[in-house]
């Protein structure tokens, strides 16, 4: 009763309101619904309640939003969602990569084209980890014990980006991985520090408490440059103090997993518009900067031209892998 | 020492007026659901789950726990008072309760039961209090095939122990693995028995499943059975009460072997419903008066309790360790734990000391107020049974559709609870136990997960499950336990030629 309540309330508002807006521009006339592809504590999920809070706090819409976790299948449940509800201005699907690079390699009932993109707004960054009282300071050594063959690499899901990198790895280290998928980066990370398996590579949120409590620690970053240096993680040591994979002879210059916002098929460009204009102001507050520099990941905004581009790019780049590895669905 | 320290400090956390306030409303509302047939504690703490995504972890757990305590203590007094169990694990309680209440002395069982059953709780929570740290420590040994192991134990245990035929257990166990199949694959990334239904993707909620099966399945038996259950007199002498209380330590044996009983298969994940079964079986076995069970025996009331509660109480301490949920109740407290941003598992006690002792000072405290109030409360709900069944089994309905849809605000789930209504009416009918069904659902795909995990460690020689002491430990128990019933029987075949099933029993102990 609450809610419908508000409901009316703001509907109100936003008739009276309705006529100070630029004329033609579409605003929302109803609560709407964030769509995590994500259970509830996960970087995707964080995202979506970041934003969420951004939003209400700053009034960048007049309507309320609640954000609905639909994680299963690793993310498929949110986006097969998103597909079946087109045409629905009202839901917003927060995901990764996963949108295209879910369907490329699994049977799920979704394309990254039943969905309107709407822009990528923060990149995080992979990192090689190892347990902190593993023999090895750089990749290169990493590299030249791994060259046994026996080495076990640990990794979030199966076929999805952990794996893809990891294959990467092999390919530029000439090594030879057995790659163990998890059901999350937090499963993993408690796998590296029992000492049951020699590394994986978490993103930095994912792996930040245990670096922190000292069973693991990283090798180096898949990155051009060092990450921002931030606050110290360690009494001596911050993400900035993190090697490139490529200073240490492990020739990956770049590799990051977009976090991605999209809208379900067939809405309209104004209603496209609409929310792209609100995630380009939810990208200037403060409050924004402070979760970016929290969850140590890159800041960037990627939308129209320039985030179809980037698809195309990626998909090029995972289907060449995927090819090699003999994933891709026939 | 150091356990005791931050024991004290969880009890700052435990004893502050919220929070005895959320204990006293945890505990009311687990003793309604325990009450009520139908419900039961884990449809309630699955109910209250919602309610509590904007709580503090700590209170939120402390709200969840003490609606286990008091549907712990609900569940038994229908099944004093009516010979209707609340819970599954109060089952063994009607044995002898039911009797004892019948022949006009219903305050001496219900306070035996309250009694014995806080015994219980109180070993529980003591092992936890010593062994969490201690744990916490060895769980970090614990990798996949260390996981798969203790995985297959517990399903090793209810074949082995269960109670019912043991083939029924294995069928009920292999439907629980197909269901917990369906959706996409860790290992592999594939999308598995979805049907050609686009949202099974996502896999059949835990949740939607028990409230099917126990919410709605207990009552289309109760339909057909159509059950007039005729109230006995509740009136509470309060001498009486503390008579009855004051005259446990003679079966000091029972309650220490029960709690014992208890506390082995809470840790281990068998549950307190097979926990009290077990210890009634093994009284009924080792009792002087054992012949006189299902009378009204005082011990035969205390075996089942003590255990049930023991069981109950122990059951998180591997949920919190491990991650390895030890009843349906501490599964569905699990799922909690990650809504709340938290991960069960070794590292819950070195990142989340407040919420870990703040818990556990809750058990003693949360138990102390759910004794305290089931005396209290215990008229008002013998009124409550009053009520015609034709207003409390539409209610019921209500509950579990609107529970199956909060889920995840989808209708798919409503149909497949319904469904799953039909399956635990058939298992009832048919005397397939729902426990192992339940636990194949939790943790088939973890234990599958675990397995393969383990084959591509070891580039799939089964040697991995000997490498070392503990898995190797934890596989022969398996093994042993598969093979248990087996070796009874054979056993029984050589000391008699034509051996005589007891069909009754075996009846009796199918509904674990």
């Amino acid at each position: 009763m609450g809610r419908t309540s508000t409901f009316l309330l703001s509907a109100a508002a936003a008739v009276l309101a309705g006529a100070v807006p630029a004329l033609g521009a579409w605003q929302p006339q109803k609560p709407i619904e964030f769509v995590a592809t994500a259970g509830p504590g996960g970087g995707t999920d964080n995202l979506a309640r970041a934003v969420q809070n951004i939003v209400t706090k700053h009034k960048l819409t007049e309507q309320p939003i609640v954000v609905v976790n639909k994680g299963g299948g690793s993310g498929a449940e949110g986006y097969v969602y998103g597909k079946a509800s087109a045409g629905d201005p009202y839901k917003v699907i927060f995901g990764t990569s996963n949108a295209w690079q879910q369907p490329l390699v699994s049977k799920v009932a979704f394309n990254y084209t039943d969905l309107t993109p709407i822009a990528a707004m923060a990149q995080d960054e992979f990192l090689l980890w190892v347990k902190q009282d593993a023999p090895y300071k750089t990749a290169g050594d990493y590299l030249k014990a791994a060259a046994s063959g026996e080495f076990k690499m640990g990794g979030a899901q199966s076929k999805d980006t952990d794996e893809v990198l990891t294959r990467m790895i092999e390919k530029a280290g000439h090594v030879k991985l057995t790659y163990i998928p998890f059901k999350s980066g937090a499963e993993t990370a408690v796998q590296l520090a029992g000492g049951h398996l020699d590394s994986h590579v978490n993103n930095p949120s994912e792996s930040l408490g245990q670096w922190r409590g000292g069973t693991q620690r990283p090798l180096c970053v898949f990155s051009p440059k060092r990450l921002a240096q931030g606050a110290k993680v360690t009494t001596t040591e911050g993400w900035g103090d993190v090697p490139t994979c490529v200073e240490q002879g492990l020739d990956i210059k770049q590799y990051e997993q977009p976090r991605t916002v999209w809208l379900p098929g067939k809405v309209t460009p104004e209603q496209a518009a609409f929310y792209v204009d609100l995630m380009k102001k939810v990208q200037a507050t403060p409050e924004w900067k402070d979760y970016i520099e929290k969850t140590s990941q890159v800041d960037t905004f990627l939308t129209g031209a320039e985030f179809d581009k980037f698809i195309k790019e990626d998909l090029d780049h995972v289907k060449q892998v995927a090819g090699e590895q003999g994933w891709l669905v026939k | 020492m150091e356990n005791l320290q931050e024991l004290l400090h969880g009890f700052t956390i435990a004893v502050t007026v919220p929070h005895l306030l959320l204990m006293a409303v945890g505990v009311l509302l687990g003793i309604l659901v325990g009450v009520l047939p139908g419900l039961g504690a884990p449809n309630g703490v699955s109910l209250l789950l919602p309610l509590t995504f904007g709580m503090q972890p700590v209170s939120a757990i402390i709200l969840l726990s003490s609606m286990y305590w008091g549907a712990l203590f609900g569940g038994s007094v229908t099944s004093i008072l009516f010979n209707i169990p609340g819970e599954p694990s109060s089952v063994a309680t009607t044995f002898d309760g039911y009797p004892m209440a019948r022949d006009g002395r219903p305050t001496t069982a219900l306070a035996t039961a309250f009694g014995s059953a806080a015994f219980g709780a109180l070993i529980g929570v003591i092992l936890i209090t010593f062994l969490a740290s201690w744990v916490a420590q060895v769980a970090l040994a614990f990798g996949s095939p260390e996981y798969f192991a203790v995985y297959f134990l517990a399903f090793a245990s209810f074949v082995g122990m269960g109670g019912a035929a043991p083939i029924k257990t294995v069928v009920a166990l292999a439907i629980g693995f197909a269901i917990a199949a369906i959706g996409i694959d860790t290992v592999s990334g594939s999308v598995r028995l979805t049907m050609g239904i686009d949202e099974l993707v996502k896999g059949v909620n835990f949740v939607v499943a028990v409230m099917g099966l126990f919410g709605i399945g207990e009552l289309l038996v109760a339909v057909e059975e159509e059950f007039h259950a005729r109230a006995v007199s509740s009136k509470i002498d309060w001498r009486e009460v503390f008579r009855a209380v004051g005259r446990l330590p003679r079966h000091s044996v029972a309650l220490l072997r029960s709690a014992a009983i208890g506390c082995w298969m809470g840790i281990t994940p068998g549950g307190p419903t097979a926990a009290s079964f077990m210890s009634y079986g093994i009284a009924r076995r080792f009792s002087r008066r054992g012949r006189h069970f299902g009378t009204g025996e005082v011990e035969g009331i205390i075996s089942p309790e003590t255990a049930d509660h023991a069981a109950g109480t122990s059951a998180l301490l591997p949920m919190l360790s491990l991650g390895i949920p030890g009843s349906a109740t501490a599964a569905v407290m699990m799922g909690g734990l990650m809504i709340w941003g938290l991960n069960p598992g070794p590292m819950l006690f070195v990142d989340q000391k407040d919420f870990v002792w703040g818990l556990i000072a809750s058990m003693y405290v949360g138990n102390i107020v759910a004794v305290a109030l089931v005396l209290l409360t215990v008229p008002v709900f013998a009124a409550l049974m009053r009520i015609p069944f034709v207003v409390i089994a539409p209610l019921i309905v209500i509950i579990c559709v609107v529970g199956a849809y909060s889920v995840s605000n989808s209708y798919l789930d409503v149909v497949m609870m319904l469904g799953f209504g039909i399956v635990g009416y058939l298992f009832k009918k048919l005397f397939y136990p729902l426990a192992p069904l339940v636990l194949a659902i939790v943790i088939g795909d973890k234990a599958e997960d675990a397995f393969r995990q383990s084959m591509l460690l070891s580039k799939g020689s089964l040697g991995i499950f000997f490498a070392n002491k503990l898995v190797t430990c934890l596989i022969v128990g398996g093994i042993a336990l598969l093979l248990l019933p087996l070796v009874l029987q054979l056993a029984r075949l050589l000391r008699k030629p034509a051996p005589s099933t007891d069909e009754t029993t075996s009846r009796e102990k199918v509904i674990i």
